[in-house]
């Protein structure tokens, strides 16, 4: 239970970091928060060959918000994004993944973007990022890159992040005024990895009905999985009281193909998404109304 | 096998610095039960679930078997062992687990008297819920968790009717 040796460095400004990452080889790693890298280091289940900390990045500890989008550093811890009132108006989504994700202790060290880079498919904010669309910039010696959100996650624990590149900012768009969004999981204890999740975003139309909906999954795929749930929920009005989203949860089960392990059954998973996904619905919509107004 | 390269790393637990050389790979934890001989932070899993081993690190609780020592380089520690006052007093959250009958075999505790130190000076009147969300990161696997609960509450009780500068602040232990 105990890392194997690595080479370390802990540069002091972005250029010095990729300098060194493009120094360092294909077996480098980023350390931002540690809080995915140190278990994985602990275990063994991950032996790099150098560390690059980033911690002293200050540069990065940002969260900026504008009017199209919530811009966060690769030093924002998640309980630094999880307490900033400008990005929880801005995008409401970010706020009600972020409290799921593991205790308060870790989000006092994890970092949003390194989470994401990390891509665990059960990860709350992969599927966030997936859902909203927005993008991941990379830095390296040769310059910098902007990845979409839908070609980032390759594959479980895999990102499109080359060894000599650093991940300095992850940009999530913000929740247009008629638009409500919510995040429903189901976990054995709070904070733990959950057996299934869902993150739902509804678009209302001028005359309050839905116009487009979709959902992204988590623990459910190699990699957060968006659904188009328009078909099953487009029409639905605001003001309907409680709307029938059993359509959208059919929907959802029927296209969903959940692997089996220790803590679920793939039909117990199948089963989950569609109940979490008439939840977050229903959440959604009631948001989006109030948004909207009238 | 070449000996592994040594870094100095300056840390000032619980008001006193400590310089030690330690290789990149060693986490915080063993840094400070083994290089520093402070066993009072406890280590349970060594992957940061079970909490045990939880230290305010500039006054933020973090795991510290999550941590290298490299990369605490300069930081302000508060272990278990700074949570007291100098004559020994008992700290508001420490005497709240001794009237609440907090702890059996006491393995957990370092961690949760570190967790809730700090939560309780960022919600210094938690509600039951909360106190229970404050600890949900704690594994304890004798006392069970009802009077801990009950010891949150107590603690911030206990700090909110204690003198100002009582020593209740995380990061001024030692």
């Amino acid at each position: 239970m105990k890392p194997s040796t690595f080479g370390y460095s802990r540069p002091e400004s972005v250029a010095e970091a990729v300098r060194v990452l493009a120094s360092i080889g294909p077996d480098g790693k980023v350390l931002a928060g540690g809080q995915s890298l140190v278990p994985l280091l602990n275990m063994r289940l991950a032996a790099p060959t150098h560390l690059v900390d980033i911690n002293r990045l200050t540069e990065l500890a940002y969260i900026s918000v504008s009017d199209s989008e919530v811009a966060v550093g690769a030093l924002a811890r998640h309980a630094d994004v999880l307490r900033d009132p400008l990005a929880a108006a801005a995008q409401p989504l970010l706020g009600q993944a972020l409290r799921l994700v593991a205790h308060p202790v870790i989000r006092n060290r994890g970092t949003t973007v390194g989470s994401i880079v990390h891509a665990d498919p059960a990860g709350e904010m992969t599927a966030v990022l997936a859902l909203l669309g927005g993008s991941v910039r990379l830095m390296s010696t040769s310059g910098e890159r902007f990845v979409a959100a839908k070609d980032f996650f390759l594959g479980p624990l895999e990102s499109d992040t080359r060894s000599d590149e650093l991940a300095t900012e992850v940009t999530f768009p913000v929740l247009s005024a008629s638009a409500g969004c919510a995040f429903a999981e189901v976990s054995r204890r709070l904070g733990d990895y959950a057996i299934c999740g869902v993150a739902a975003l509804v678009e209302l139309g001028a005359d309050r009905r839905i116009s487009r909906a979709r959902a992204a999954y988590l623990s459910v795929g190699p990699t957060p999985l968006v659904l188009d749930l328009g078909p099953a929920c487009a029409g639905v009005s605001a003001d309907a009281g409680r709307p029938d989203f059993a359509e959208a949860g059919r929907l959802v089960m029927g296209q969903l193909r959940p692997a089996g392990d220790i803590h679920a059954t793939a039909s117990y998973r199948r089963h989950l998404a569609g109940v979490l996904t008439e939840r977050a619905l229903h959440e959604a919509l009631a948001q989006a109304g109030e948004r909207a107004g009238g | 096998m070449a000996e592994e390269e040594l870094f100095d790393v300056t840390l000032v637990i619980n008001g006193v610095t400590h310089t030690v050389a330690v290789p990149a790979r060693r986490l915080l934890s063993d840094c400070l039960r083994h290089d520093l001989r402070l066993t009072g932070t406890h280590v349970g899993c060594e992957h940061g679930v079970c909490g045990a081993c939880t230290i305010l690190a500039d006054g933020v609780a973090v795991r510290s078997c999550l941590m290298l020592a490299v990369s605490a380089d300069g930081a302000a520690i508060t272990t278990v062992e700074g949570l007291a006052s100098p004559d020994g007093a008992l700290s508001p959250v420490q005497q709240a687990f001794a009237d609440c009958h907090g702890l059996q075999c006491g393995f957990c505790t370092p961690g949760f008297l570190t967790t809730i130190t700090a939560a309780l000076a960022g919600n210094p009147d938690p509600t039951h819920d909360e106190a229970r969300e404050i600890i949900g990161g704690n594994l304890c696997r004798c006392t069970g968790y009802q009077n801990i609960v009950k010891a949150v509450l107590r603690a911030a009780e206990l700090q909110r009717t204690a003198a100002p500068g009582d020593g209740v602040a995380p990061g001024n232990g030692g």
